[in-house]
């Protein structure tokens, strides 16, 4: 009875456990490839191009004004640029909604302290397929994509991330 | 100092049990993402999808999510109608089916976002079934159409 008891509730949680593990975000190892440049204009008419960012570590973060779990990270980033941004740390908001007035009224509702562009699905094929949001790339100062977030992601990690990566000499 | 009687420690094994499995199930994500089930929505899985498509009685496939979305991938046949949250793609919505049976088998689906933020399909199904529409599902999307669906290998298509 005793393990009949205890087989079933190591079945039980095999069974919670396993759904749950496959919702968290997901860091994927993209074997330090560079990550593509792009040119965009951003909402305040100024260009965003990355390579103008060679030197920095970039944090490049896919977004949308509809996505809960992108409001849930903006503010953190917010923060990192107002912490990071003196040693060498640049945030760049890549949003993925369809039309651009959306994104400007979120921009001075979040009070972004970062540059925002609206995307477009070429740049999206080019960093491989924004199919879901948010997705959060860290490029190194090499210019070279250090990880891949998918989904809403422990901000702890990111931020780890980004002061090795701060602490590597330009 | 007396032992406690038998009754008395296997009660406090279940208890302990019952705890920690109840703790199991608060602090997990995934009775979250179920809870989004607990709305009216009819669902199916992507296998469910294949099996209707791959049949002779192929249900409608609407797109509700984001068009730059739908513009990187789609599934093959699905017709983009929209964002389901916003007034634009619920007027194509009512537009497109206007002219349909109430009996017209319906698929939505969006995929922008983990199923239990997604703000696209409930307002569409919401506007189906308000219009009287007894045949509409929703594809369970769990975290993304990347992650669930092309990356499984699934067909998809891009552009318009």
């Amino acid at each position: 009875m005793k393990k009949t008891i205890l087989v079933f509730s190591a079945a039980l949680i095999l069974l919670v456990w396993l759904p749950a593990c496959r919702h968290s975000s997901s860091a994927q190892s993209t074997a330090l490839r560079p990550a593509p440049d792009f040119s965009l204009t951003d909402i305040t008419g100024h260009p965003l191009r990355l390579s103008d960012y060679r030197g920095k570590v970039v944090i490049l973060d896919f977004w949308a004004t509809w996505c809960e779990p992108c409001k849930q990270e903006i503010p953190h980033f917010i923060d990192f640029e107002n912490k990071y941004s003196a040693q060498g740390l640049a945030i760049m908001g890549i949003s993925m909604d369809d039309s651009e007035p959306p994104v400007r009224d979120f921009q001075k509702q979040y009070k972004m302290n970062y540059p925002v562009a609206v995307g477009t699905s070429q740049l999206a094929d080019q960093y491989g397929g924004i199919l879901g949001l948010p997705i959060t790339f860290i490029i190194d100062r090499q210019g070279r994509i250090l990880a891949r977030h998918i989904g809403a992601t422990n901000i702890s990690i990111i931020e780890s991330e980004v002061q090795k990566a701060l602490a590597q000499a330009p | 100092m007396s032992h406690p009687s038998f009754p008395h420690r296997l009660f406090v094994r279940n208890f302990v049990l019952i705890f920690f499995l109840f703790a199991v199930f608060a602090l997990s994500p995934a009775p979250l993402a179920l809870a989004a089930d607990s709305t009216n929505m009819k669902t199916l899985t992507a296998e469910e999808l294949l099996h209707l498509l791959s049949s002779p009685a192929k249900p409608l496939l609407f797109q509700v999510g984001s068009h730059m979305l739908y513009m990187q991938a789609h599934i093959p046949g699905s017709e983009y109608i929209g964002a389901g949250n916003t007034p634009d793609g619920l007027q194509r919505l009512n537009a497109r089916v206007s002219k349909l049976p109430k009996k017209t088998a319906i698929v939505l689906y969006c995929g922008c976002c983990p199923w239990s933020h997604c703000p696209n399909v409930n307002p569409a199904y919401d506007a189906l079934t308000q219009l009287g529409f007894t045949n509409v599902k929703v594809l369970y999307i769990a975290g993304n159409f990347g992650s669930d669906w092309a990356d499984k290998g699934y067909p998809v298509a891009k552009g318009e």
